[in-house]
């Protein structure tokens, strides 16, 4: 990757969305000449581009897998002119045409991350080295999305995070070439904190089960945090082995401690063991201090609360999206994934599918595929209607910011669908933070 | 004598043409490209190293991915704390993974049979939950050790080599990553080859084998034979070692899943496929396995329709829908019909498989060479 | 105190399950001389009957409606409901203990067809070959699930009634936060009465005695014109439906999911070493003694002296075990003993 000459000068040019869009329309021959810089799986004059779809296909992550990828095919698809057009309709600003990108067909190829970062990595490394993609994206775990991220920025190849929850991705962690537009720990618990003080008071003690690995204690940190910020006091936090299966023992200690709310800090099947152990020992009938015994999961998964089935009833938590938002870009999304598909879609898949477009929309702006130039559309791209309001890629950590959303178990559930209600959507405001506050380097932007 | 070194030779350099050329040759098979390429190298030094433990005294380890693991870190750490160069970092992997498996050997040895593969698995597990867990400070948990920026790097500080942009290993300037990075681990793999070569015609090899054939026997002609189990256990925990050093050489990371139990099964599984006791079954077997897991689970239904696309349609139709439970996301499914099969019916691994195909052709062809070669499995254990 | 109590019915409960799984291994290998890694997938099996039973009784009409989301979702009624109504839906509530009645037939036939089909053949095969042989087959059946219900937990909840948690506190006399879910303690008893039914099976019927004999000493058995072969394939259906119906049970404890089998297969091969290969006392004795032992583990009084105890202990027992006294806890002399 050396011998790629410093643009600074085309750089300074390319600044300023004005700018973009007069690319944007000039002549696609034109753009093309402009960056005869090569780079890692340059297209050239190909006629197609390949991205690369790298998600869980085996182990507990797999179904969640299976919806991510489902949401890539319908974003290719639309990117390519085909279908109904989904949140192409309703995207704005938006620099897409429905021909492809820059006037190339969006091809893909697949690989399975098994949710281990040695697995993904390699999987990634193939999308690079041999299929030639020029960005590739998937997740299901912050382990794998940080590792992935990293080789990204070593393989000079753009990683649109799908689902990583964690602080560090996009702090510690953070990368020149790695973009989430998933929610984190933090902003779980600056929307959550309000809600739970509505519901159950500011004076509360929580007991904190974690799974013991590196996201669990940053969402127990966080939510620690905001909780105590409220009043509550913390009682124990206790770590929980990855997989445990079996959680009572780390249930029954709960009720004897003088807590009288347990947050769960789970993921995946650990949340769905956890929770329904919790529900079985009668947490929710008790009362203590004169109070009712809540359960808190920060972090919801539709796809996997439906194997706690009805123990999620009423339970507090957050969430990136849910199908049930009624505004246009919602709407227009869970349409074209139920008639492709005949159900609606997770969060998981709607990140992933907005994330591809993002990649798609940044490079028609760049009016090029040039990753330094693309990473550039994308910092700071404010856009709206893909579901979530108004949004904002910050430039300085490459982190979404846009409402979270608050739920709830559902407790009269019309469908086996709809599983979560949305209790609030906590703007912008209330979820930003200062980027320092998690340390970390994006890096340079030419590898 | 002589003639046998001759043989050995031709072996080792016929072998050392095959790996070199591996990305001419395996192209065609859509596996020519440098990262895979590595994988095959490095897991065919994990899997030899095994082989010398399993394959000639019979010891079915189940924790051999605690070397692998531990043989990363140190590597990392290595690029952490002391230079990029992957010289040190290979020495000291090796130095901590042989040093860890004389530890572990040391107890585990104590028995044999199942009870040896219960005592192994149990020190690879409780290595795998605290390197997830408590020894975050050292392992860096789930995300994965990596190396920073900030970080120290002694000697190249002292040399006076910064590291400018990205963070890449390398070998006196080589980058790591890439073809060169394939070349540097088809080169270990060739001398580890060569290593292991020897180990098995010399006297230390017979003794191995013998431990294998019967080891009451041994024991009873006043032969103590622990010494010669735990140096073969601690040598194959070494080429662990090196194996994990040099994944964290061509990739900067090293990640606790490395060391969970599964992939000690992994590497049983790629030595019995390709043929435990014998030299090139090993390697085999990790490249099949290695290749299942990069090019199999990437077929999708899209790769398949195109493939089959000059089928007729509803001929197409049919053989896709036939195939594709078994690729993509279903390929741990082929890899255990696969496995299976091999064990079934060819228990001496695709070797013995190789071989009665040669049988078939060749009337002849027994000479003590290819006696020497036999499954492991036709002969009777003396563990149990 | 309180924390004392429910930790061991936590360590009882636990180790009702790890002794059922290894009851059936250590009889395998008792008999047969087989080390069997599928046991495990025999476990999820049996897990799976209860998932499939459930999903026959909710089988339901599905009706296409018009909705305001853009497609038409799927309404689904239960013919169950439609059919008998509350009954109907009585029936579904108790898909679990009725799933019992169903899991024991199938477990047998898959005993039998795994026995006869494969098992049989590696009879006299080095242990090795034996494990690797049904640990593909392991991952061949998880497989196989994942393909048919999906890699995610499948909720199968108890009965209602039994669904909350008894307080066993006030029984006791130790205040009202001394609390214990019905299921568990069900699963508990369940245990013990299907260990108790093997036991007695073994010990007081001729059939069970031929078995024993055999596990003593095979060679004479068979010379004494008994039909060794057909009734170890009988002993294997048997372990096959121990661990089916200990799967069927821990359902609503743990929603199950295909990778399952493989997460108590390690567990219960430490407990059968522990309590010694061939043992029948011995694995259920290590089943509840490892249970205990890792939920006393967990404490956090015990965890701030030795950080991340939780983790290692079942493995750290099983290391101390096997040097101090390999022939595990009730082992004969001179079984496995190098």
């Amino acid at each position: 990757m050396s011998g790629i000459k410093d643009g600074v000068s085309r750089r300074g040019l390319m600044k300023g969305g004005a700018a973009a869009a007069a690319i944007g329309t000039a002549p696609l021959v034109f753009s093309r000449r402009a960056w005869a810089e090569k780079f890692r799986n340059d297209p050239g004059n190909a006629k197609s581009i390949k991205l690369g779809f790298n998600v869980p296909q085996t182990g507990a992550y797999a179904d969640e897998g299976a919806d991510e990828l489902r949401a890539y095919k319908l974003a290719v698809k639309h990117l390519n002119g085909e279908g109904d057009g989904g949140l192409l309709t309703t995207m704005k600003p938006k620099s897409l045409k429905g021909n492809g990108v820059l006037g190339k067909k969006v091809e893909y190829v697949t690989g399975d991350t098994q949710t281990k970062s040695d697995a993904a990595r390699a999987s990634a490394k193939r999308m690079i080295e041999k299929d030639g993609v020029i960005m590739f994206s998937g997740g299901s775990s912050s382990g794998v999305a940080i590792a992935v991220q990293s080789l990204a920025q070593e393989m000079g190849v753009i990683f649109m995070c799908g689902l990583t929850h964690s602080n560090d991705t996009t702090g510690k962690d953070k990368r020149r070439y790695g973009f989430r537009h998933f929610f984190n720990a933090y902003m779980s618990g600056k929307a959550l904190a309000p809600v739970l003080k509505e519901t159950m008071g500011g004076e509360r003690k929580a007991y904190h089960l974690t799974a013991d690995y590196t996201w669990g204690w940053t969402q127990e940190e966080s939510i620690k945090n905001s909780t105590e910020a409220l009043g509550w006091k913390t009682v124990k936090a206790v770590r929980t082995p990855l997989g445990a299966g079996d959680f009572s023992q780390y249930i029954t200690p709960v009720l004897n401690s003088g807590a009288d709310v347990l947050i769960l800090n789970h993921y995946g099947k650990d949340m769905v063991n956890s929770l329904t152990q919790a529900v079985q020992f009668g947490l929710r009938d008790k009362q203590v201090n004169g109070k009712s015994f809540e359960i808190v999961v920060p972090l919801y998964s539709r796809l996997m609360a439906q194997g706690a089935g009805k123990n999620i009833k009423g339970i507090l938590g957050t969430t990136n999206w849910n199908w049930s938002l009624k505004d246009e870009g919602s709407k227009a999304f869970v349409k074209s994934f139920g008639q492709e598909y005949g159900f609606p879609p997770s969060q998981a898949a709607h990140t992933c599918y907005v994330q591809t477009l993002l990649y798609a929309n940044a490079c028609e702006m760049a009016g090029t595929f040039y990753p330094p130039e693309v990473i550039k559309a994308l910092e700071g791209f404010k856009f709206d209607g893909m579901g979530n309001g108004p949004t904002e890629y910050r430039a300085a950590d490459h982190q979404c910011f846009k409402s979270v959303l608050v739920v709830k178990g559902n407790e009269k559930p019309t469908s086996k669908f709809d599983l979560l209600e949305v209790v609030k959507e906590v703007p912008r405001s209330e979820v930003e933070y200062d980027p320092k506050i998690f340390g970390g380097e994006l890096g340079p932007y030419k590898v | 004598m002589a003639k046998f070194l001759r043989n050995d030779l031709v072996v080792l350099a016929i072998f050392a043409v095959v790996v070199l050329a591996m990305p001419i040759w395996l192209q065609p098979l859509g596996a020519g490209y440098p990262d895979l390429l590595q994988r095959f190298a490095i897991y065919g030094i994990f899997a030899i190293g095994f082989n010398i433990l399993f394959g000639l005294t019979g010891y079915l380890s189940f924790g051999h991915a605690a070397f692998l693991g531990v043989g990363s870190y140190a590597a990392v750490w290595s690029f952490k704390l002391l230079s990029l160069n992957v010289i040190p970092a290979v020495m000291l992997s090796i130095v901590v993974a042989g040093l860890f498996a004389a530890v572990i050997g040391f107890i585990c040895l104590r028995r044999s049979g199942i009870y040896f593969s219960i005592l192994t698995l149990a020190f690879a597990q409780m290595s795998y939950n605290l390197a997830y867990s408590v020894l975050t400070p050292i392992t860096n948990g789930e995300t994965g050790l990596r190396v920073l920026r900030a970080d120290p790097r002694v000697i190249d500080g002292m040399l006076g080599v910064d590291a400018k942009g990205v963070l890449v290993t390398d070998l006196f300037g080589i980058s790591m990553s890439g073809y060169s990075g394939f070349y540097f681990c088809a080169a270990m793999l060739i001398i580890g080859f060569f290593f292991a070569m020897r180990i098995m015609r010399s006297p230390f090899g017979m003794m191995l084998k013998a431990i294998k054939s019967n080891q009451n026997r041994m024991s009873y002609t006043g032969f103590n034979t622990r010494p010669y189990a735990l140096a073969a256990f601690v040598i194959s925990g070494m080429y662990a070692g090196l194996a994990g050093a040099l994944l964290a050489a061509t990739d900067p990371l090293a990640g606790a899943e490395r060391m969970q139990w599964t992939a000690s099964g992994e590497v049983v599984l790629m030595t019995i496929l390709g043929g435990a006791g014998t030299l090139v079954g090993p390697f085999l077997g990790a490249g099949i396995i290695k290749y299942f897991e990069n090019i199999f689970s990437a077929f999708n239904q899209q790769a398949l329709n195109q493939a089959f696309s000059f089928l007729p349609e509803w001929l197409q139709d049919i053989v896709v829908g036939v195939i594709s439970p078994f690729v993509g996301e279903g390929w741990h499914l082929t890899l255990g019909v696969v496995f299976m099969l091999i064990v079934i019916f060819l228990p001496g691994g695709l070797m013995e498989g190789f071989r009665r195909l040669g049988r078939l052709f060749t009337s002849g062809g027994n000479g003590p060479d290819r006696r020497k070669a036999a499954s492991p499995a036709a002969q009777p254990q003396a563990a149990e | 105190m309180d924390a004392i109590v429910l930790q061991i019915l936590n360590g009882l409960d636990k180790g009702g399950a790890y002794a059922l799984i290894a009851l059936g291994l250590t009889l395998i290998f008792g008999t047969l001389g087989v080390v069997n890694f599928a046991h495990g997938a025999l476990f999820m099996l049996g897990a799976f009957c209860a998932v499939s039973f459930k999903k026959l009784l909710t089988l339901a009409e599905v009706t296409k409606v018009p909705s305001d989301l853009g497609f038409p979702v799927t309404k689904e009624v239960f013919y169950l409901e439609k059919w008998f109504g509350q009954t109907g839906l009585t029936i579904i509530d108790f898909a679990v203990p009725l799933a019992i009645l169903i899991s024991i037939p199938v477990m047998i036939l898959i005993g039998l067809a795994m026995e006869r089909g494969l098992v049989r053949h590696f009879y006299k095969r080095p242990h090795a070959e034996q494990i690797l042989v049904t640990f593909g087959l392991a991952i061949v059946l998880q497989e196989i699930i994942k393909a048919i219900f999906g890699a995610n937990p499948i909720p199968t909840p108890a009965p209602q009634f039994v669904s909350g948690s008894a307080n066993i506190g006030e029984w006791l006399g130790l205040g009202q936060f001394v609390v214990y879910p019905w299921w568990r303690l069900i699963y508990l008893l369940f245990s013990l009465s299907v260990l108790a039914a093997v036991f007695s099976f073994l010990r007081f019927t001729t059939w069970g005695m031929v078995v024993r004999a055999g596990m003593q000493d095979r060679e004479t058995v068979g010379l004494l014109g008994i039909n060794i072969q057909k009734r170890f394939t009988i002993v294997f259906a048997l372990a096959a439906v121990v661990a089916g119906l200990a799967g069927v049970m821990y359902t609503p404890i743990l929603p199950p999911d295909y990778h399952m089998g493989m997460e108590f297969l390690v567990l219960s091969f430490v407990v059968v070493v522990v309590g010694g290969m061939g043992s029948l006392p011995g694995a259920v004795a290590a089943g509840f003694l490892l249970g205990i032992l890792q939920s006393f583990a967990s404490m956090n009084e015990v965890k701030s002296i030795f950080p991340g105890i939780d983790q290692i202990i079942i493995y750290l027992v099983a290391v101390i075990i096997l040097l101090v006294r390999p022939r595990g806890l009730l082992g004969r002399k001179g079984v496995m003993e190098t």
